[in-house]
């Protein structure tokens, strides 16, 4: 992760991103927009997300199943996924091969049809996503603690966007969106693997830069108010098992606290990956396993934060023993919260916190696809430097600043308590 | 990180280092240079065969309980020691063998595999972790009881493999679960672990001579002389006519649906064909003619695939789709008719070879990261495909002909009996 990409930008404002690495013939890219659900008002949720269904369907040169079928031919994979903050397609293929990759996200960058046919299908398909989603509880609680943390910001809604907005959006509303957002000064190309940098560089000049740069998208910025006081939400559903979810206001992941917090998120809840593809590490000696579940209070506990670009939230996921309560759970972590603020922190717990962040980036280098998601992803909210200096602003926490961020961060009046309580089987 | 010293891109016998050591365990490592990790994982035959109806769920809960407490080490210091240097470290069980795997930097390879001989020669399930872990596996079976997708794959087991073990969940049901006891934990791990058939790979930043020493000393030395055979699989006979059935989930806002069939081997000579013609059916690109009936053309589901889980025994042959409950019949009939299709008129020429540079082309990509390779390797020793298997994996792959593929079609699937289940409202 230490060697520095080159980065160029075009005359109309693409931004590139290029990293080789010779260890396997392949080469993977990646197209990232700076447009995601934040960008969305009422009545148009879900719209960046199917926008990004849409992109599959095809071009006036590369029709949808042309397409599909000539990456799969070369056994390459590609996907794309859409975000709070971003949206992004990649595609991997053998080296040799990898062409066909650039020509498609060039072409789609303007030409995608949105046929009205393929509109309607996909809504079926979306809907039919998000009632996959809904079968979970976790989904239904994770949707209301969201709505309920954010009145005013647009990080109020779930990406795949509100059941009714999923049956009135149309057609022209999904190809203004993409109109609007996919435009090469709103654009990142990353790409890794097995190319010369050069050659490489002078084709994406031959694809891109004839496209031409379009007005600056704006971006939606409603700041959300302070809370004064904490927020409680209940869902019910079939099921046996209650689940406790809470959520803390979290910075921006350029705020200088981000770095402390990681490493409090480690302590308490084991380290978190920022691999996209590579996994990360079990929590079983964390703070919250050990008071939590060794102590049979809950099954599982896991911790989890967002790189954002606004303050988002960090979440306690914790699912509670059949023989407990969801407030004996409560209970038990507003005491370690309490520990942790009160209590030692030492500086060999912040030393097992880097090694592990080391090793996690050590599994997420083994691959391409990874290292290329690595390339783009801190671009969304930072740039480049924040993922090169990641490792060196972890090492640089102390003590000090872990207790100092868990007082000011993880305060009951300024979170979001959820509770799934199960009705039973029937 | 920075050294760049590139293999061939694909395992072969040059680069594949196998040893016996004199107990019987099997060790294969390959190296990777450019990765500062490494992986293992393998398998060991101890696995659900060997349970009883009354204590499903043993073999599951065995595996799971390994790690939780040891002679040396309690449950705590055992993942303190993994979590401390970032490594992970774990066991799964499935019908006829444990699994385990894990993977950490390569310099802490050596306590990876302390870890590993530990946890599996001498673990003493003490008595309070293994109350908490049944009532942890407890609660994995209350959300399994809720989950739409595994209901729909254990009541398509339960139709497809009526009177066989396979019909039986790896992880048990609730009161055979409360009916193990910390001696039954014992019996198996007495009766069924020990170094006979223990196939062990090693992949990473590491030279694979010296893996297989470090494995040798730690495990080299390892006796179970009372250690069983795992009990022979039962013939499996298909069932004569098509059965449907409907596992209710109320509340839910989709149903899953599992169609298919059973009886492949992965030792089959059918198998690479069928393989083959399953990624026509429903795996190529956005999954194949099943993708494109059920989710492209119907927009009736988010997913819907086909799978081909041949294994050591007769496996199954399924379509899957996630859909809204009030389409659960449509979706039932597109794959009906498309299974149809599919056993009187096979695949197209242009199809199979499409599939066909699917599979090769993919490999590198399968194989790029450490666990890629393991998985490779334990595969060639599974199911004695031969060292060279991925270098000569593209000729055996392009031999394939649409009659080929419809043979194995024909030979696996009858739309006349199928099992057909549906989990949800």
């Amino acid at each position: 992760m230490a060697d520095k990409p080159r980065q160029v930008t075009l005359s109309n404002g693409l931004k590139v991103l290029l990293k080789e690495i010779h260890t396997a013939p392949l080469v993977s890219s990646w197209m990232w927009y700076r447009v995601g659900s934040r960008d969305e008002v009422s009545g148009r949720t879900g719209l960046s997300h199917w926008t990004e269904h849409m992109q599959f369907k095809g071009t006036p040169r590369y029709p949808g199943t042309v397409l599909d079928r000539a990456i799969s031919r070369e056994g390459g994979i590609w996907n794309a996924m859409t975000f709070l903050d971003w949206t992004t397609y990649y595609e991997t293929m053998p080296s040799d091969r990898f062409d066909l990759a650039l020509s498609l996200e060039a072409d789609r960058m303007t030409n995608s049809l949105f046929d009205e046919k393929d509109v309607a299908s996909e809504r079926m398909v979306i809907i039919s996503e998000r009632e996959g989603s809904e079968n979970e509880p976790l989904f239904q609680l994770g949707e209301a603690l969201q709505q309920a943390a954010f009145r005013v910001h647009s990080y109020h809604h779930e990406v795949i966007g509100d059941m009714a907005d999923l049956r009135t959006i149309t057609r022209d509303m999904l190809y203004a969106h993409y109109r609007t957002y996919y435009v090469p000064n709103n654009a990142v190309l990353t790409v890794a693997g097995d190319f010369e940098t050069k050659a490489m560089l002078a084709r994406i000049r031959e694809l891109f830069e004839p496209i031409p740069v379009g007005p600056v998208p704006p971006r939606l910025a409603r700041p959300e108010p302070s809370q004064r006081g904490e927020i409680r939400v209940t869902v019910e559903g079939p099921g046996e098992t209650a689940y406790v979810q809470v959520g803390y206001r979290f910075p921006s992941a350029t705020h200088p606290d981000f770095f402390p917090l990681t490493v409090l998120d480690s302590l308490l809840a084991g380290p978190s990956s920022l691999n996209m593809f590579g996994g990360g590490i079990s929590n079983k000696t964390s703070r919250l396993y050990r008071a939590l579940v060794d102590k049979e209070l809950a099954v599982s506990v896991s911790g989890g934060a967002s790189a954002t670009i606004d303050p988002f939230l960090y979440y306690f996921t914790l699912t509670v023993h059949p023989e407990r309560t969801p407030a004996e759970v409560l209970t038990a972590l507003d005491a370690e919260i309490e520990r942790i603020q009160t209590g030692r922190v030492s500086r060999q717990e912040i030393a097992r916190a880097v090694k592990q962040a080391r090793a996690i980036f050590a599994y997420g280098s083994e691959n391409i696809t990874n290292q290329a998601f690595w390339l783009g992803f801190a671009e969304m909210f930072a740039d480049y430097g924040w993922f090169l200096n990641y490792m060196d602003n972890l090492e640089r926490v102390t003590p000090r600043d872990v207790q100092r961020v868990a007082r000011e961060y993880l305060r009951p009046q300024s979170r979001i308590v959820g509770t799934f309580l199960p009705t039973g089987e029937a | 990180m920075t050294r760049k010293k590139r293999l061939h891109a694909l395992p072969g016998a040059d680069d594949i280092y196998r040893r016996v050591l004199p107990n019987g365990i099997v060790v294969l490592a390959r190296p990777n240079f450019n990765s500062a990790a490494v992986t293992v994982s393998g398998y060991f035959p101890a696995g659900a065969l060997a349970e009883t109806e009354e204590k499903l769920g043993l073999a599951d809960f065995v595996a799971s309980a390994l790690m939780r407490g040891t002679q040396k080490h309690n449950f705590d210091q055992i993942y303190n020691q993994l979590e401390s240097v970032g490594a992970s470290f774990g066991y799964d069980s499935g019908t006829h063998t444990t699994s385990f795997g894990g993977r950490s930097l390569a310099e802490d390879l050596p306590l990876l595999l302390k870890l590993f001989s530990e946890t599996l020669r001498a673990p003493i399930f003490p008595a309070d972790a293994v109350e908490r872990l049944r009532a942890q596996l407890l609660t994995g079976l209350s959300l399994r009881a809720q989950d739409t997708s595994d209901m729909a794959d254990m009541t398509f087991d339960q139709i497809m493999y009526a009177g066989h073990p396979y019909s039986l969940p790896g992880d048990g049901w609730p009161e055979t679960v409360r009916a193990i006891t910390r001696e039954d934990l014992f019996a198996f791990h007495q009766s069924y672990f020990g170094p006979r058939g223990l196939v062990l790979a090693v992949v990473g930043g590491i030279d694979p001579e010296k893996a297989a020493d470090a494995v040798e000393r730690i495990l080299g030395g390892w006796r179970a002389p009372d250690q069983k055979d795992m009990p022979s699989l039962p013939p499996h006979k298909l069932i004569t006519k098509t059965v449907q059935r409907h596992y209710k989930i109320p509340g839910k806002s989709q149903s899953d649906v599992v169609i298919g069939t059973a009886g492949i081997y992965r030792k089959d000579p059918e198998y690479v064909a069928a393989s083959l013609g399953n990624s026509v059916l429903g795996q190529f690109g956005m999954m194949g003619r099943i993708g494109d009936v059920v989710r492209e053309k119907s927009g009736l589901a988010y997913y819907a695939y086909s799978n081909l889980s041949a294994g050591v025994g007769p496996g199954a042959w399924t379509v899957s789709a996630g859909v809204n409950p009030s389409n659960v019949k449509k979706t039932i009939d597109l794959v009906k008719r498309e299974l149809e299709r599919f056993v009187a008129k096979g695949v197209t020429k242009s199809e199979l070879a499409d599939s066909q540079a699917n599979f090769i082309g993919r490999l590198p990509l399968s194989l790029e990261s450490n666990g890629g390779v393991t998985n490779a390797l334990l595969n060639i020793e599974r199911y004695e495909l031969g060292l060279d298997y991925y270098r000569q994996y593209a000729d055996m792959i392009r031999r394939v002909t649409p009659r080929d593929v419809l043979q194995a079609t024909r030979k696996y699937i009858d739309p006349e009996r199928l099992g057909i289940s549906v989990a949800g409202p």
